[in-house]
């Protein structure tokens, strides 16, 4: 039964990774996120994010690989306030990978989903075909003023117009230390590649790396029963897992926690990985 | 048959002579009025169109209106009406060809030229759309010392592929069809134009080999473009169907775009026609018959539009996934734009109903009127469809809005003045009226007196 769909997952993916070295992942435990976007700040001092300026922004243009994004639960005076950082989920099965016609975006061979600027032409096929809305277009040529160019990183392009870019998972970073890895003969540590955002974060919301190592981290957040992904029912197979936050019900809102729960033991059974996932659809 | 002869003529059949003196005339004497009105159409071509790219490619793609969440806007809207338009023109000559309708033989040399000319359009608009224009090449599978290729899993791969396959085949039906044409324009001209039309003709001299060898390549071609024409709108239609997009992500849009395509294609050739006779004087040669035939084609085509678009919206009604049915609600009631998607169902699928009654069929006027109706709801349909799913996908906390720029409006105007400069080009240099077709709709009888 399963050797066909093998086959055809084979065919389907021919040429392209399937199995990675390393499997970077991401778990962001929101019941940690205080929403203090230092997140955000870091991604944008790392990653050569342009500052586009407050006319840009209300046109809805701005440039945020990652986002704090806010959802209020039940009604005032009764009410809550939830966040969820928002970046590039590496899908596995990323909807975007397939819909560029130049092999600008593709699956590297550590899982990640990778942007090639020199390769875009800026068809933006990518960002539409994405459900998170987490790629970001270069609509003009950013420039820094004056001073402010002297803090670029040297280790990240600077992007021009019709580009198209995202969160790299700090790949810059991730390939330091596989480099490192490489001289001394062993493979990368437990939170030796760190991303900006999960480096600047003061309450470890986010934790970071090899879900291919058993040991790691992040793979034991991935066992935590409040695990879940965001549009999973899309099969995207996303690379981000989030923990869900839990707290008491609001008063008069015990329907949306009993759906909440629903779907928290949907997420806490094995059924979460790819393979197992795609098993239990077909 | 005789019956369809007496029909295709509305003022009586002319002689052999009449005809090729009346399209050769039409090719030939060009009064000040054209010169006039091409020239306006290049300078509007020109202003609205060239101009504002080379804005758009100084500044950006930020010219245009769109952001974050809205990353398709017009230019791929009306990439995909042009690429629609394109759609009725060779397809409903070919089809017409196999199933052997004289009505075809006086309609059908314009209708393809559409076809060509807003398949051009459409290229234009693939350009002004991508960010880098300069590097679209890298969408042809050509060697390259990188060893880089496209991707053959992307929707726009295939879409590239097909355009420029029907691009091509279009291009080859069209003049091979108008090769005895040509040797008739050479037979008749002096000078210049007679060494040019030579090399056109390819030196056709009409012997009995090359009319059956034109005959059998004719065929072949028709044949051969019928299938090309469904797969190249279903192919566009598969750019939106392909993602996870509510709103976009249905299995009917390959049927619903080629329905579409050919019923805007149609409108068209409507209003060609119109064109035509009013102002080329091809009044004998494009009559009651045509304009009956081409209503009625429409009013089929916007019955099957009108159910394809109850079958979206009861499905996505019925799926029960909340995205899905927030998207109808928003395309059809909440956002900005359901004015425009209740324009579009009055003008493609309310309108249209009027032409249940032959009068109405066979007034010219009124079809002008009606045709341009459903062009107008067919650029919109395509518009709605990109301008109210896209800015709303899934996370909430990312909605927006999308509202064309004035860079994109007037590229949009510009466009049709394209098409109009390069079918005005076409009609001076090809017989816009298939000259040794019309002739063999003839009666015996008209022949014999012709050569008397």
């Amino acid at each position: 039964m399963s050797t066909i769909r093998d086959k055809l997952r084979e065919y389907r993916t021919a040429g392209y990774y399937t199995e990675f070295e390393y499997h970077w992942t991401m778990a962001v435990d929101l019941d940690r996120c205080t929403g203090c976007e230092a997140c955000v700040v870091a991604c944008q001092a790392e990653n050569n994010l342009p500052i586009v300026g407050e006319k840009r922004m209300r046109q809805g243009r701005e440039m945020k690989w990652l986002r704090i994004e806010r959802y209020w639960d039940g009604d005032y005076p009764d009410a809550r306030l939830n966040f969820i950082p928002m970046l590039c989920q590496h899908c596995d099965e990323a909807p975007c990978e397939i819909a560029c016609p130049v092999f600008a975006t593709y699956h590297n061979q550590d899982g990640l989903n990778a942007q090639v600027y020199n390769r875009c032409i800026g068809t933006r096929t990518c960002a539409v075909y994405c459900p998170y809305e987490v790629r970001f277009f270069n609509w003009f040529t950013y420039t820094w003023d004056e001073p402010l160019e002297q803090q670029l990183n040297p280790d990240v392009t600077v992007r021009e117009k019709g580009v198209m870019e995202k969160c790299t998972f700090c790949v810059q970073r991730i390939n330091r230390a596989k480099d490192l890895a490489r001289d001394e003969d062993r493979r990368v540590a437990d939170g030796e590649a760190q991303p900006a955002c999960a480096q600047a974060c003061p309450t470890d919301a986010i934790v970071f790396g090899d879900r291919n190592d058993p040991d790691s981290a992040v793979s034991r957040k991935l066992e935590d029963p409040r695990a879940y992904k965001v549009l999973e029912e899309l099969n995207t197979h996303p690379s981000v897992v989030y923990l869900k936050n839990a707290r008491e019900p609001l008063a008069g809102h015990e329907d949306d926690d009993h759906h909440g729960e629903e779907s928290d033991s949907h997420a806490a059974s094995p059924v979460m990985w790819s393979e197992e996932s795609s098993e239990a659809v077909a | 048959m005789s019956a369809t002869r007496e029909l295709m003529f509305d003022h009586g059949q002319p002689s052999y002579s009449e005809v090729n003196n009346d399209v050769i005339n039409a090719l030939t004497t060009t009064t000040w009025r054209y010169w006039v009105t091409l020239g306006i159409s290049a300078g509007t071509a020109l202003l609205f169109f060239v101009a504002p790219w080379i804005y758009q490619i100084i500044v950006g793609v930020g010219a245009a209106g769109m952001n974050r969440n809205a990353m398709w806007g017009t230019y791929l809207s009306n990439f995909i009406f042009w690429i629609g338009l394109s759609h009725s023109g060779t397809l409903l000559s070919a089809v017409l060809h196999i199933t052997q309708s004289d009505w075809r033989k006086s309609i059908y040399r314009s209708a393809e030229a559409m076809t060509l000319f807003s398949l051009m359009t459409a290229a234009m608009f693939v350009m002004v759309h991508v960010g880098r224009v300069w590097f679209v090449h890298w969408t042809f599978p050509f060697p390259n010392p990188m060893e880089l290729w496209p991707n053959f899993r992307s929707p726009l791969m295939f879409d590239v592929m097909a355009i420029l396959t029907y691009l091509t085949a279009s291009s080859v039906f069209i003049y091979m069809g108008s090769l005895p044409d040509f040797a008739a324009v050479r037979d008749r001209s002096t000078g210049l134009r007679r060494r040019i039309y030579a090399v056109m003709c390819f030196g056709w001299r009409g012997t009995a080999h090359e009319w059956h060898t034109l005959g059998w390549a004719y065929t072949f071609f028709a044949v051969l473009v019928i299938p090309l024409a469904v797969s190249v709108h279903s192919i566009v239609s598969w750019d939106f169907a392909m993602s996870t997009v509510p709103g976009l992500h249905h299995t009917i849009f390959a049927p619903y775009f080629v329905c579409g395509a050919i019923y805007s294609g149609t409108a068209g050739i409507v209003t060609v026609m119109w064109m035509l006779r009013k102002f080329m004087g091809f009044g004998r040669y494009i009559g009651q018959l045509h304009i009956d035939n081409l209503s009625k084609l429409l009013l089929v085509l916007s019955l099957i539009w009108t159910y394809i678009n109850i079958c979206e919206n009861f499905s996505g009604w019925y799926s029960g996934t909340s995205f899905e049915y927030e998207a109808i609600l928003y395309r059809i009631w909440e956002g900005p734009f359901w004015w425009l998607y209740w324009e579009m169902i009055l003008f493609c699928a309310v309108v249209p109903l009027v032409l249940f009654s032959r009068r109405i069929r066979t007034n010219w006027n009124l079809m002008l009127v009606i045709s341009i109706l459903i062009n107008i709801g067919m650029l919109t349909e395509r518009f709605v469809i990109v301008a109210s799913s896209l800015p709303r996908k899934f996370l909430p906390d990312v909605f927006g809005t999308y509202f064309p720029s004035l860079v994109e409006i007037s590229i949009t105007v510009g466009s049709f003045a394209i098409f109009t400069t390069l079918f005005l080009l076409f009609v001076k240099i090809f017989p816009a009226v298939s000259i040794y077709e019309v002739k063999e709709t003839l009666n015996p009888l008209r022949r014999r007196e012709a050569h008397t």
